[in-house]
């Protein structure tokens, strides 16, 4: 990576135009983050590369605007009592591995068989990964919705249920967690977590699998799965951009605008947590997760034809199938953000009706 | 009347952070291609980008914070969701 630095010295121009619309989907990929803990950077990537950013600036400076604002949402949560900063911290550190691991794997798939090689492995991550998690959390949300259970305290699984009973008699490795209330082994982190890093690496979001795991392996309620991945965020996204740094990718320029919004974003969004019931995390969540799975999809047979696995795509054609996929994926980010944005509008509003009938009981 | 939920707002804390973020980023506007030629070195250069992450977003986020307690967007006052 070092070689490539200085060829990649010619970093961008930047005018107004650029500079709002960085801090625009800043501001929406901060708002979705600080609602479910992570989505945006995958956005924000491709977003980057269209104003010409080469692509290992964009995944370095992406990185280096990701790990301040999951900061900012972090400490913003666990002054609602949502985060469990142990867990974080440990899910953390393991999934730093499995980021890794992952650009190892990623560099081994490029050398092999280029960047088409590359392109179709992440596509079809994206598409595996979102279309399995993705689907299994809308169908629990929408279960939960059906049954009419949106009140009452979340449902820990089956599998959660035997995580939590097992006891791995192995010294120092038995750990009491604050969001699950129970004694788990560490031994269950690891995989989980490395998976996380593995994704992250791959598809720059690691929380497609850090969340749902934590709620349905490890059995935490979805607000603080959600809250406490902003810790897990942080940790891989500091080690991330450290090793970026050294190589001297980071385009400080880009990631401080897009902060700049993450950060009115971010703000919002964890504020919005405390408006929902636990069961709209897994709504908002599993919603974009869906829809970026066709995004992606989309750019499936663009990647084969180049690999020659199946015939050649037109021109003409490609270029419709990428612009369509960078808009479904837009679409996810503003669709999630329009959720959030609704919730705490309908909150602030039923809580400020609710503060003048207690301060006017008389007046009807 | 609409000051029925009255609170105290942030106000000095929005202007102050909100003053030392605007300098923050005119200075990194102006100054850009100087800094970035300089995190673009590598090496032990590296602290500055991450220095300047956690600047930022201790300044900005202090005052993003501050900014929607005065707009009166404020988290939930009964407790959250656990």
């Amino acid at each position: 990576m070092h070689d490539i630095a200085p060829q990649l010295s010619n970093f961008i121009e930047l005018n107004w135009i650029i500079v709002t619309y960085l801090f625009f989907v800043g501001f929406v990929g901060g708002l979705v983050s600080g609602f479910i803990g992570s989505g945006g950077a995958f956005v924000l990537t491709p977003a980057m590369m269209s104003l010409g950013v080469p692509g290992l600036v964009a995944v370095a400076s992406n990185m280096c605007h990701k790990f301040p604002k999951a900061l900012v949402g972090a400490i913003k949560r666990a002054k609602y009592g949502q985060v469990d900063l142990k867990l974080g911290l440990i899910f953390g550190i393991f999934a730093e591995a499995g980021v890794m691991y992952g650009a190892h794997v990623q560099e081994v798939i490029k050398n092999t068989f280029g960047n088409d090689g590359s392109n179709l492995y992440v596509s079809v991550i994206f598409v595996l990964v979102l279309g399995i998690v993705g689907t299994y959390v809308l169908k629990d949300a929408y279960g939960t919705y059906r049954s009419g259970t949106t009140e009452a305290k979340e449902k820990t699984t089956k599998i959660a249920r035997w995580v939590q009973s097992v006891n791995i008699p192995i010294p120092g490795t038995m750990i009491y967690f604050r969001s699950l209330n129970a004694k788990i082994s560490i031994l269950f982190i690891i995989p989980l977590a490395f998976a996380t890093g593995l994704l992250a690496a791959t598809i720059a979001v690691g929380g497609f699998i850090g969340v749902p795991s934590m709620i349905y392996v490890l059995g935490a309620p979805s607000i603080m799965a959600s809250a406490t991945e902003l810790v897990v965020a942080f940790v891989m996204g500091f080690g991330g951009s450290l090793k970026y740094a050294i190589h001297g990718l980071v385009d400080i320029r880009l990631a401080m605008i897009i902060l700049a919004g993450s950060l009115f974003g971010v703000q919002l969004g964890a504020i919005g947590t405390t408006y929902v019931k636990a069961y709209m995390i897994k709504v908002v969540m599993g919603l974009i997760m869906v829809i970026v799975l066709f995004s992606r999809g989309l750019m499936v047979p663009v990647y084969m034809s180049h690999l020659g696995l199946i015939q050649p795509i037109t021109e003409g054609t490609q270029k419709i199938l990428k612009n369509t996929s960078f808009a479904i994926m837009l679409f996810a980010l503003f669709l999630g953000a329009f959720i959030v944005l609704k919730a705490i509008w309908q909150g602030l509003r039923e809580e400020r009706m609710a503060a003048k009938e207690v301060m006017s009981p008389g007046k009807i | 009347m609409d000051g029925v939920y009255e609170k105290k707002r942030p106000y000095i804390k929005m202007i102050i952070m909100g003053a030392i973020s605007a300098s923050l980023y005119t200075f990194l506007l102006l100054k850009g291609d100087f800094v970035v030629q300089i995190c673009a070195k590598g090496g032990v250069y590296a602290f500055l980008p991450i220095a300047m992450a956690f600047v930022f977003s201790y300044v900005h986020g202090g005052f993003t914070g501050s900014f929607w307690s005065v707009l009166g967007v404020d988290a939930k006052k009964t407790k959250g969701v656990k």
